[in-house]
């Protein structure tokens, strides 16, 4: 086990398999987005309530929830940074910052056009909203503050902590629905033994996220790779890569 | 017409289309921006290596 994280560590090691990696998951995710988006757009019907505007949900919670999946990682990333100094966990961080508020942007964005002809207006100021909105000031605040340093090793750090100090607001986002009153309503799937929502309505989403989440990883894969040739460059096996 | 039900979404149209155009602008964007970086950084290292091999012969 320990030989295999240590592995998993090495640079070259890593560069490789997410080479090979990558294909298969570029395939599955989209594989998961033409299912995903035929089955939410044309099969499943339309909401009792909400009529056709529903249909947002399928880019809506997904991105809702990778925004939040993505800063658990880059909290998590910011832990080993700061115990184990293993670089790779820097790599993973830097490349999963701006995925990550892009996905916090698109959960805000489209939340506020769903918002508008169900609601009535685009914005409110209620628990959930501005949580999230912090949550985007975070991703933005670790981007800026990684670039502020020359030096990539205070840049890891100082970034790790910012990560971890973030995280309290992780629970928040997902508790503000039940622990102030709000405009927007409870969870859709996470109470997985009585879902409220129908299985026509049901599978699509949970094709959207299988999407989101390996359009994710595809992404944070190659900015990992990025990060690998540039700090390994002068390697005997960087070398090799840039003759072909 | 089907296809015009499709677009017309119940009279939600502009709100669905206007929300999944954004996300497929910013999903395809981030990309783009990805692949634009991995082409730069093998080209600056490229021609850093270049110049080494210069030197050194």
């Amino acid at each position: 086990m320990y030989k295999w994280i240590h592995q998993f560590g090495s640079p070259k090691y890593f560069y490789n398999i997410s080479l090979v990696l990558s294909k298969w998951i570029a395939f599955v995710c989209i594989a998961c987005f033409i299912a995903g988006l035929y089955g939410g757009l044309v099969l499943a019907p339309a909401d009792y309530q909400q009529g056709d505007s529903y249909r947002i949900i399928y880019i809506h919670v997904p991105a809702s929830w990778m925004s939040l999946f993505v800063y658990l990682v880059l909290a998590t990333s910011g832990a080993i940074t700061l115990i184990w100094r293993i670089k790779i966990a820097d790599f993973v961080a830097r490349a999963s910052a701006p995925i990550g508020a892009s996905f916090t942007f698109l959960a805000l964005t489209t939340g506020a056009i769903w918002g508008k002809p169900m609601w009535g207006t685009y914005w409110v100021w209620d628990a959930r909203l501005t949580s999230e909105l912090i949550l985007l000031f975070l991703y933005l605040g670790y981007i800026a503050l990684q670039s502020s340093f020359n030096d990539k090793r205070i840049a890891a750090r100082a970034g790790a902590i910012l990560a971890l100090i973030g995280v309290i607001n992780i629970p928040i986002i997902h508790y503000s629905v039940e622990w102030w009153s709000t405009l927007h309503q409870g969870p859709t799937i996470s109470k997985l033994d009585t879902p409220s929502i129908h299985y026509s309505m049901l599978i699509p989403l949970l094709l959207m996220l299988a999407a989101y989440k390996t359009f994710y990883i595809y992404v944070a894969l190659m900015g990992v790779r990025n990060e690998i040739i540039e700090s390994e460059y002068n390697t005997a096996w960087v070398k090799k890569l840039l003759d072909n | 017409m089907m296809l015009n039900d499709f677009f017309y979404m119940g009279g939600y149209g502009i709100y669905v289309w206007s929300a999944y155009a954004i996300t497929a602008i910013v999903l395809i964007f981030n990309l783009i921006l990805i692949k634009k970086k991995e082409k730069k950084i093998l080209y600056n290292l490229r021609k850093l290596k270049k110049i080494k091999d210069n030197n050194e012969a």
